[in-house]
């Protein structure tokens, strides 16, 4: 290596840091980090695989089923049962997407570079919720189409009622999943805690509300963030539960609590 | 450009920084020392916004480093550690920082091939050396071209070859009328890179002085003398401002006098000398002299010359 550094000086094109330029940068880490990619893949191929898989079963066993699964059986339910995987994918990816650049120190390069800050944060949640969304939503219909077709004579279509609102909700909801975890993640500025958080308000709360009394429950339960944005994902609506889009309504407003508190805190605290 | 004034940082009752206010001028390489914990890297992380001083000011430029609408354009900043993902290969780190300011592919492979990373530009970080890291870390705070660099500990860690490579940039950049900030714990490596050095200790200003200054102090403590006569020699070099130390059978150490004057004395007398040495007092130890005074007597900026340096045998490098 030569000892004199020339630093050519090509004066780079003018320009000021804007939301569309920081949304491309975030485009830019999104996509060329494996773990992201992998991520994604998992909640894609996850939800896909685990619906087909059971729905090909169910139809294969049918006729040693038991009479209370018989009873239990929902053509619906059964070919998107791997939503469950697909939030876990995604919510870890949304709190991710935040906590790895605290983990790495990323986040001063970011920072030092959109000092402004805040369109950091919407930038993440622009890409990250496109992404969620256009991923989701047509992960589900797959979901539930090849969910149905595995399922033969046991399975449904979208034409009959609440099947399509269901299959809709479902990416809807791991979509909002995905932007309660950029929230928490910013948060929370630290991996294993801000997933902690985030499966503790969508997983454990409920448990720790079943534990109550239950005239506390029925008041309670269904306000849960959880509860009410999988009140969408029945195809008969749960009387106990909120009215399907009303729930997945008081969900977003909980991602968008989140939200706002974030970007509070991330404005005042120092990187 | 980089003026900060009356600037305080607190983390609940302890101070980080207190009242600091120095001055950071183009064209020139300056340094900014200071012991472990003394406040340097919380003052470089104000400086371009990631911490809010609790009081006091900090521009760059002529603004705040967030009222700037192009951040990266003004200031170019190498931050403690590593301020980058390590599952992003090189060249993805870079375009994603180049995209916040509009700044090209082609701007984002000149420099790493200026920081000599193009072998490995298509690598995850989490593989590279140190010495890797530092250059791409280099190569961030190039990218947008900026008047001014702000970088903490660059030399850390690095390997001869990589600390004469980050000298040399440092000075060519500050030749090219830049404004270019270096932190640093070692006084030696600043007297080879600096012009000026801003000390600090204890979240204090201790001293605002050019590097000369302080290696002057440094400079002539004793020379080594070794002759095979050398209870005759001591003798003879004897006088009121000179002393004489006899350390082994024919080796003196001798303070207050030249090794030009050593050697004529003995020239002289027809006295052989087998070694004659001029020993460097250690910048460190003016430096901790320096910084030894802040802790001792919490006096900024008052800090009185080091009464003697005569003992160290580490010397200039």
């Amino acid at each position: 290596m030569s000892t004199t550094i020339p630093v050519a000086p090509t004066a780079p094109a003018g320009g000021a840091v804007t939301l569309p330029r920081t949304i491309s940068s975030e485009w830019i880490k999104f996509r060329t980090l494996w773990s992201s990619v992998l991520v994604a893949t998992i909640s894609v191929v996850g939800m896909i695989g685990v619906g087909w898989v059971g729905s090909f079963f169910t139809n294969a066993d049918w006729a040693h089923m038991r009479p209370r699964e018989l009873a239990r059986f929902d053509p619906v339910v059964t070919s998107l049962n791997g939503y469950t995987v697909a939030e876990l994918a995604v919510g870890t990816l949304g709190v991710l997407l935040v906590t790895g650049e605290y983990s790495t120190g990323m986040i001063r390069a970011t920072m030092a570079a959109v000092p402004a800050r805040l369109p950091v944060l919407w930038a993440k949640l622009i890409v990250f919720t496109c992404l969620t969304a256009v991923l989701m939503v047509p992960t589900s219909f797959v979901s539930f189409l090849g969910g149905q077709a595995l399922l033969g004579t046991h399975s449904t279509s979208l034409s009959a009622p609440g099947v399509l609102r269901v299959v809709v909700a479902t990416g809807v909801y791991l979509t909002l999943v995905g932007v309660l975890g950029i929230a928490f993640g910013a948060l929370v500025r630290n991996t294993a805690g801000g997933i902690a958080a985030l499966f503790g308000v969508l997983l454990v709360l409920p448990a720790i509300v079943g534990v109550l009394p239950s005239s506390w429950q029925d008041t309670i339960g269904p306000y849960l963030p959880a509860n009410a944005g999988q009140a969408a994902l029945s195809v008969i609506p749960d009387p106990a539960a909120l009215a399907p889009w009303t729930g997945m309504a008081v969900f977003a407003a909980y991602a968008v609590i989140a939200t706002v508190v974030a970007a509070v805190l991330l404005r005042r605290r120092d990187v | 450009m980089i003026e900060a004034r009356d600037v305080t940082k607190r983390y609940g009752q302890k101070a980080a920084v207190s009242d600091l206010t120095f001055t950071v001028r183009p064209g020139i390489v300056t340094g900014f020392l200071g012991p472990n914990g003394a406040g340097k890297s919380t003052t470089m992380r104000m400086i371009v916004g990631l911490d809010a001083p609790t009081s006091g000011s900090v521009t760059v430029n002529g603004k705040p480093y967030a009222e700037h609408s192009a951040p990266l354009r003004e200031v170019g900043a190498l931050l403690e550690a590593r301020a980058i993902h390590t599952g992003r290969t090189a060249r993805n780190h870079l375009l994603a920082l180049a995209a916040t300011t509009g700044i090209g592919r082609s701007r984002v492979d000149e420099l790493i091939d200026l920081v000599g990373l193009s072998d490995v530009a298509n690598k995850r970080v989490r593989g590279f050396s140190l010495g890797m890291g530092q250059r791409l870390g280099i190569a961030s705070a190039l990218l947008g071209d900026p008047k001014t660099l702000i970088l903490d500990e660059p030399v850390n860690g690095l390997d001869p070859e990589g600390i004469l490579w980050i000298r040399n940039l440092l000075r060519s950049l500050a030749a090219e009328g830049r404004t270019v900030f270096v932190s640093s714990h070692l006084m030696s490596e600043m007297a080879l890179t600096a012009d000026q050095v801003i000390i600090i200790g204890k979240g204090r200003l201790l001293a605002d002085v050019p590097v000369a200054d302080v290696v002057a102090r440094a400079a002539g403590a004793h020379v080594k003398v070794r002759a095979p006569d050398a209870t005759t020699l001591s003798a003879l070099l004897a006088g009121p401002d000179v002393t004489v130390t006899t350390t082994g059978a024919d080796t003196l150490e001798v303070a207050g006098l030249g090794s030009e004057e050593i050697g004529t004395i003995a020239a002289d007398h027809r006295i052989a000398l087998f070694e004659l040495t001029p020993i460097h007092g250690s910048l460190e130890e003016a430096f901790m002299e320096l910084t030894r005074d802040a802790v001792e007597f919490g006096t900024p900026g008052t800090a009185e010359p080091p009464p003697a340096m005569s003992t160290s045998t580490g010397g200039r490098r």
